[in-house]
C-alpha cells in the first residue's frame, strides 16, 4: 500500500519534533528514514503507526486519510527499538497476540503462528520466553509479531540498534530478503547510513525535524542536496575559499563551479569526499593545492592520509588505494599536490 | 545478587584490595557477628517468642477460651476482619490508579503528587486520626451536618461512585476497531457526559424518591466503623502505590504501546500486559499493606473512641486487656497478630525471590541497550 504524509508537524512543549514534514512511500517500497538522534524520525514513525497524534497534517493510505484511525484500524505492524516483547508470554503467544485480541479462532492463530515461525526460522522455539532468546532471535520474534495480523505497512524503529555488529550484519541481509519475499511496504528508522544504504531502496535523510533529501541510496550519496546530507553521509572535507563568477579560489588553486556562475566574489565552502581527491607528486599542469603529508594510516583496505594545506594550514583527509600510496611513497613531511575531482559548493554558505 | 558480586570481584577489583576486604582480624569479625546476633536476639527473637509463651502459659484450652470466649474479643477480631479488607480493596484500586498516573504521564504537579503519596508515612498516625476527627467529629467541619441529617449525602456519594465506575468502564471496554466504534461508541465527547449525567440521575433519583436512607438521623463516622476504615486506609495508602511506581517506571510503556499497536483495547492491554507484569509487585504491596492495616493502632485509637464490643479492633483490644491486667487474654490476641506478622514475613521472602527475577530481566535488557 502506498502511504503519504502531508505537512505533518509535532511539538513537545517548546521542542519541535517535526516541522511540516511531507513524504511519499510508493507501494512495496522499503524506505530508510536516516538521521541523527533527535531529528524526529522516531516521532514520524509513531505518528504513522497511530501511537502518537500529529498536531497538524495528515497521513494517507492509498489516498484514504487515516489520521483519525486507531492503531488497530491502520493495519500497521510496528517493531520497537528494544523489541518490547511481552516478557511473560511465550514466543507463540507473543506472535499470536494481534490475532488473539481480534478474537480469531484458536486453530487459525496456531496456523498463522507456525507459518510465521517458519518465516523467521525459529521453528521449535514457540514455547520459549523472550528472556531465553538471544538478541537476534528476539528481534525476529518482534518482527513476526508485527506481521501476524497481515499489516499493509511495516514500521521498524532502529531495528538493529541493540544488536552486536555481526548479528546486525546478518539480520540486515535477512530483512532485505524477507522484504523481497513478502513485499509489504516498509519504513525503518536508523542513524547508521551504512545500514540505510544496504537495506533500503529509498532513503529519506532527516535533520532537525525536517526531511533534507529523499532518493535512492546512490542519488543521495552522490548528489547530496544540502551540506547536512553531505556531512552526515560519510566523511567529507571542507575547503574554505572565495567564489567569483563560477570559479572557486582555494589558495593557489582554482576550481570551476559552473552552477554558481552568477555569484560575485563571496566567501564559500567546498565539500569534497576523501576518496574524490587525487594526490600527485608534481602539479602536472592541472589546478592543484600544495599540501604536506602529516599522517599515514595504511591499515585496512584503503590508505588514510592526513594532509595539511600549505597556504592556510587547514587539515583534510584523503583516501588512496594501496597501489597509489605505494607509487607516491607517502611519508610524513612529504610535499604533495592534490587535485579536487568532485567539488560541491552550497549556496547557503555565501548567500547569507 | 550478593553471589554475583563476589564472583565478579576478582575480575574487576585488584587482588590485593579483594584480599584486604575479606581479611579483617578474626577478633573483629567474631565481635561484630556476636554483637549483631545478640541485638537481634534481645530485641526481636526473645520478645516474639515470649508472646507465644505467655499466651500458652495456662494451656491450649485457656488460650482458645481467651480468644473466642470473650464476646468483646470476638467482636474485635470480626471488626478487624471487616475494616481491613475494605481498606485493602480501596488502597489496591487507588494504588494502581496513582502508580499508573505517575509512571505513565508527565503533568504539572507530578512531583508534588509523588511526594504527597508518601505523606501518610511521615505523618504520625495519631495526627492522621486527629485530622479525621477534625473533619468528621462533632466539633469538626462536617460534624454538625452529619449529626443533623448525615444520611442525606449517601445518595449523592453512591451516584458519584457509580458515575466514576461507568466512565472508567466505558473507556476501558469500548471496542477498538473503527467499524465497531461507529454509532455511539465513536462519539466519545458526546456520549461520555451524557453517560455520566444519565448514570448519576438513574442512581440518585430512586434513592431520593423511595427514601432509602433515613432522614434527619445522625451519620456516625467518628467513633464508628466508617472512621476506622478511613483511618486505616489513610495510614496504609502508600504501600501499594510505592511498590508499583518503581516497577512500572522500570518496565516502561513499550510493552503497553506494543499491545496497542497490535490492536489491543485499553482493557485488553491492562489485562494481558500491565497486570501480568506488575502482579508480584502488587502482591508484595498488598501483603505489606495488610500487615500494617491489621496492626494499626495510633490513628485507629484516635477515631475509635474505644467502645468495647463496638469500635475496638484487635490492637485496641490488646491494649485494653493489658490495662485490665488480663495478661493471658492480651497475649492470646497478640499471638494472632504476631502469627500474622510471621506469615507476612514468609510471604514477603517468597515474593522477593520472584520480584528480583523480573528486576534481573530489566537489567539484562538495559545492559544490551547502547544508549
Amino acid at each position: 500500500m502506498s502511504i503519504s504524509i502531508k505537512n505533518v508537524s509535532k511539538r513537545f512543549g517548546d521542542y519541535v519534533a517535526l516541522d511540516n514534514v511531507s513524504l511519499e512511500v510508493p507501494d512495496g517500497a522499503l524506505l530508510g528514514l536516516l538521521g541523527p538522534s533527535g531529528s524526529g524520525k522516531t516521532t514520524l514513525l509513531r505518528i504513522i503507526a497511530g501511537l502518537e497524534l500529529a498536531d497538524s497534517g495528515s497521513v494517507l493510505h492509498e489516498g484514504e486519510d487515516i489520521s483519525d484511525y486507531s492503531a488497530r484500524d491502520r493495519k500497521v505492524g510496528f517493531v520497537f527499538q528494544h523489541y518490547a516483547l511481552f516478557r511473560h508470554m511465550t514466543v507463540a503467544e507473543n506472535i499470536g497476540y494481534a490475532l488473539k485480541v481480534r478474537k480469531a479462532p484458536k486453530a487459525q492463530i496456531r496456523e498463522r503462528v507456525d507459518e510465521l515461525l517458519k518465516l523467521i526460522r525459529l521453528e521449535g522455539l514457540q514455547a520459549r520466553y523472550p528472556g531465553q532468546l538471544s538478541g537476534g532471535q528476539r528481534q525476529r520474534v518482534a518482527l513476526a509479531r508485527a506481521l501476524a495480523a497481515k499489516p499493509r505497512l511495516l514500521l521498524l524503529d532502529e531495528p538493529f540498534g541493540a544488536l552486536d555488529a555481526k548479528v546486525r550484519q546478518e539480520l540486515r541481509q535477512w530483512l532485505r530478503r524477507l522484504h523481497e519475499e513478502i513485499h509489504v511496504t516498509s519504513i525503518f528508522v536508523t542513524h547508521d547510513q551504512e545500514e540505510a544504504f544496504e537495506v533500503a531502496d529509498r532513503v529519506a535523510v532527516m535533520n532537525q525535524a525536517r526531511i533534507e533529501q529523499i532518493g535512492t541510496p546512490a542519488e543521495v550519496y552522490d548528489h547530496p542536496a544540502t551540506p547536512f546530507v553531505y556531512q552526515f553521509l560519510g566523511n567529507v572535507n571542507l575547503f574554505h575559499g572565495r567564489i567569483h563568477k563560477g570559479r572557486l579560489r582555494l589558495g593557489e588553486a582554482e576550481v570551476r563551479v559552473a552552477e554558481h556562475a552568477a555569484v560575485h566574489d563571496s566567501p564559500a565552502v567546498a565539500y569534497v569526499r576523501p576518496h574524490e581527491i587525487k594526490v600527485r607528486a608534481l602539479p602536472d599542469g592541472v589546478p592543484t593545492i600544495a599540501a604536506i603529508v602529516r599522517h599515514v594510516n595504511a591499515a585496512g583496505p584503503v590508505v588514510h592520509v592526513e594532509l595539511e594545506r600549505k597556504d592556510d594550514g587547514g587539515r583534510f583527509a584523503v583516501e588512496l588505494s594501496k597501489e597509489e600510496s605505494r607509487e607516491l611513497a607517502l611519508e610524513p613531511s612529504t610535499q604533495v599536490f592534490v587535485e579536487l575531482k568532485n567539488v560541491r559548493v552550497f549556496a547557503e554558505d555565501y548567500s547569507i | 545478587m550478593s553471589v554475583d558480586v563476589v564472583a565478579e570481584r576478582p575480575r574487576t577489583v585488584p587482588q590485593a584490595v579483594a584480599r584486604r576486604a575479606q581479611e579483617d582480624p578474626l577478633w573483629l569479625r567474631v565481635t561484630l557477628i556476636v554483637a549483631a546476633l545478640a541485638v537481634i536476639g534481645i530485641l526481636v527473637i526473645v520478645p516474639v517468642a515470649n508472646v507465644f509463651v505467655e499466651a500458652l502459659r495456662e494451656g491450649l484450652g485457656t488460650y482458645f477460651a481467651n480468644l473466642f470466649g470473650d464476646p468483646d474479643t470476638r467482636h474485635a477480631v470480626l471488626l478487624t476482619l471487616t475494616v481491613v479488607p475494605i481498606a485493602l480493596v480501596a488502597n489496591t484500586v487507588f494504588g494502581i490508579a496513582a502508580a499508573w498516573t505517575i509512571a505513565r504521564f508527565r503533568f504539572p504537579g507530578r512531583t508534588l503528587l509523588t511526594a504527597l503519596i508518601d505523606l501518610p508515612f511521615s505523618v504520625s498516625p495519631v495526627v492522621a486520626g486527629l485530622m479525621f476527627v477534625l473533619i468528621f467529629g462533632l466539633q469538626g467541619y462536617l460534624g454538625p451536618f452529619l449529626r443533623r441529617d448525615g444520611y442525606a449525602v449517601m445518595p449523592y456519594l453512591i451516584a458519584l461512585v457509580a458515575v466514576v465506575v461507568a466512565v472508567v468502564s466505558f473507556l476501558l471496554l469500548r471496542p477498538v476497531g473503527r467499524k465497531a466504534r461507529q454509532g455511539l461508541w465513536g462519539r466519545t465527547w458526546i456520549v461520555l457526559p451524557l453517560l455520566a449525567v444519565t448514570v448519576f440521575a438513574v442512581v440518585l433519583l430512586p434513592q431520593l424518591y423511595l427514601e432509602v436512607w433515613p432522614r434527619n438521623e445522625s451519620l456516625k463516622i467518628i467513633f464508628a466503623t466508617p472512621g476506622l476504615v478511613l483511618a486505616t486506609a489513610f495510614v496504609t495508602f502508600p504501600f501499594v502505590a510505592r511498590e508499583l511506581i518503581p516497577t512500572m517506571e522500570a518496565l516502561g510503556a513499550d510493552e503497553e504501546l506494543a499491545a496497542v499497536s497490535l490492536g489491543a483495547s485499553g482493557w485488553q492491554m491492562f489485562r494481558d500486559v500491565t497486570i501480568p507484569n506488575i502482579k508480584w509487585g502488587l502482591a508484595y504491596g498488598i501483603i505489606l499493606c495488610n500487615a500494617r492495616a491489621m496492626g494499626e493502632f495510633g490513628a485507629v485509637y484516635v477515631v475509635s473512641g474505644h467502645i468495647a464490643g463496638q469500635t475496638d479492633t484487635m490492637p485496641l483490644r490488646i491494649e485494653k486487656l493489658f490495662q485490665e491486667y488480663n495478661l493471658p487474654g492480651a497475649f492470646a490476641v497478640a499471638s494472632v497478630l504476631t502469627l500474622l506478622a510471621l506469615v507476612t514475613l514468609v510471604a514477603k521472602i517468597q515474593l522477593e525471590r520472584r520480584v528480583p527475577s523480573t528486576a534481573k530481566l530489566f537489567r539484562e535488557e538495559t545492559h544490551e541497550r547502547p544508549q
